[in-house]
């Protein structure tokens, strides 16, 4: 593949950028503290977090950077930062 | 080829310098105009928005921003919808525009940018030196410093059609001292509409921002990528020696005046004493060669024209024969005590067999007045550094030692 002009592309690259990886510690739901109040999915600057059809939330490990704010602003303390292990 | 006026004096008009650009920029057909007021850049701007309130420029939107940052940040996105744009700026605004010069030529983007020079704050100073235009000289602009008024209007059509020219897609900036000549008045003939519709087509985008046709520009590159992206915008500059060169022999063609591609040498030939130097300051020295050659000294004026790309090759060519060389500098790298010129004329000699001894003088600066005196007394130093050997100092030549 080579590069356009001025890096001129499609959109939807962001897609392809898994950011996962970058990761140190990863977000756990604990869903029986869990009050669905939606914070963490409201809160979450990469769009990690997505709604289930029962009502609680779950994670998107693929692109959730492990920046730990869920858990931070999470009013039930429902969510663990565990470390990643390799 | 030196430089050449064949002027009809029916077409000649009386002009100030900065109207001369504007006129320009207005025959160049721009379809988005965005730039923010300062010194002494503001009678481009003000002729501009005359010319918008009066009609006078069709197919163009202006617009007014709060500040250079976003005058330069609206073109960005203009351009990358497929106008040709153009804003002017110079000193601090310049330097606030500093982010948006890299987004802007790291997008590939043509757009043509006056720079009424100007020193830098602090202490604030609004008169001519190159400090600003030179401090910005890394972020990917091709950078051409003009000799005079028509010098400054013509290099306007020529930074579109080199910007523009598909193996180079960079911004461009036409650089010209503020004051010294955007405030002056001098006999110049005014662009002319059919000519340049002659000479610069119009601008056809590679890419084009279209909502029916989405596309991302300035993506993410992570270092798998990055590097080659710099790559090619070098190879880009590369392109645009050979072009600038091909722009203004063109121009020549069309317009019957020639002012030099890269470069423009005067009686460089036989010269033992090579004086070097961009933008206004040329001319005195172009008056000064005349004077001392009258009297028999072999002295040479080579005027750098374009500094960005660097024209390495030609300056080599133009200065091999020379016993010594004087670069002028109207602005100082700090902590280097060195100009620009003087720099970079010094580093293309390195690894080659030309083996001439070049000297820095600093010169100018905030706008001090630069006679005809203190040239003659740099020639006469370089008289001496022929007799003396190679000396690669570099000073201020107008150091007042009284207020130190």
């Amino acid at each position: 593949m080579s590069i356009s002009l001025g890096g001129v592309c499609e959109p939807g690259t962001t897609r392809v950028n898994k950011t996962g990886g970058w990761r140190t510690f990863r977000p756990v739901f604990d869903y029986d503290k869990c009050i669905k109040c939606k914070l963490c999915e409201l809160l979450c600057p990469d769009m990690a977090v997505f709604p289930r059809d029962d009502g609680f939330f779950e994670f998107d490990y693929d692109y959730c950077k492990g920046c730990g704010i869920c858990a931070n602003e999470c009013p039930t303390e429902a969510i663990d930062m565990v470390l990643e292990e390799k | 080829m030196t430089v050449i006026r064949t002027l009809d004096k029916d077409k000649m008009s009386v002009a100030e310098g900065s109207y001369a650009v504007a006129h320009a920029v207005k025959i160049c057909r721009p379809n988005v105009i965005s730039a923010y007021p300062i010194t002494p850049q503001t009678h481009i701007v003000e002729d501009l928005s005359q010319f918008m309130a009066d009609g006078e420029i069709s197919n163009c939107e202006y617009i007014t921003v709060e500040s250079e940052f976003s005058a330069l940040s609206a073109l960005v996105g203009s351009a990358a919808a497929g106008a040709r744009c153009y804003s002017a700026t110079t000193s601090q605004g310049l330097e606030l525009m500093h982010e948006v010069l890299f987004n802007m030529s790291g997008m590939r983007l043509p757009v043509v940018m006056t720079i009424a020079n100007r020193a830098v704050s602090a202490p604030i100073n609004i008169w001519n030196d190159h400090q600003d235009s030179i401090s910005q000289r890394d972020t990917g602009w091709i950078q051409m410093y003009a000799e005079d008024l028509q010098e400054s209007s013509d290099m306007t059509a020529q930074a579109y059609k080199v910007a523009e020219d598909k193996d180079v897609m960079m911004p461009a900036m036409t650089c010209m001292d503020g004051f010294i000549l955007s405030h002056v008045y001098e006999p110049l003939v005014l662009l002319e509409q059919d000519l340049v519709d002659e000479y610069l087509p119009p601008y056809e985008p590679e890419y084009t921002l279209d909502p029916k046709n989405p596309l991302t520009f300035g993506a993410f590159a992570d270092p798998t990528a990055y590097t080659e992206f710099r790559y090619l915008q070098q190879q880009a500059m590369d392109n645009a020696l050979p072009k600038i060169e091909e722009a203004a022999n063109e121009f020549y063609e069309i317009f019957g005046r020639y002012y030099g591609g890269l470069i423009d040498e005067y009686e460089t030939e036989d010269a033992d004493i090579i004086l070097m130097a961009m933008g206004s300051l040329v001319g005195t020295i172009r008056d000064v060669v005349d004077k001392l050659r009258a009297k028999g000294i072999k002295v040479g004026l080579l005027k750098v024209r374009t500094f960005r790309p660097f024209p390495a090759e030609a300056i080599r060519n133009a200065i091999k024969g020379a016993r010594v060389v004087v670069a002028l500098d109207k602005n100082i790298s700090l902590g280097l005590n060195e100009g620009a010129l003087f720099t970079e004329t010094k580093a293309s000699l390195y690894n080659t067999k030309i083996d001439v001894p070049i000297v820095g003088r600093m010169i100018g600066h905030g706008g001090r007045d630069i006679p005809v005196k203190t040239i003659e007394d740099i020639v006469e130093e370089a008289k001496g550094i022929i007799s003396s050997g190679i000396n690669t100092e570099s000073k201020y030549a107008d150091l007042k030692e009284d207020l130190l």
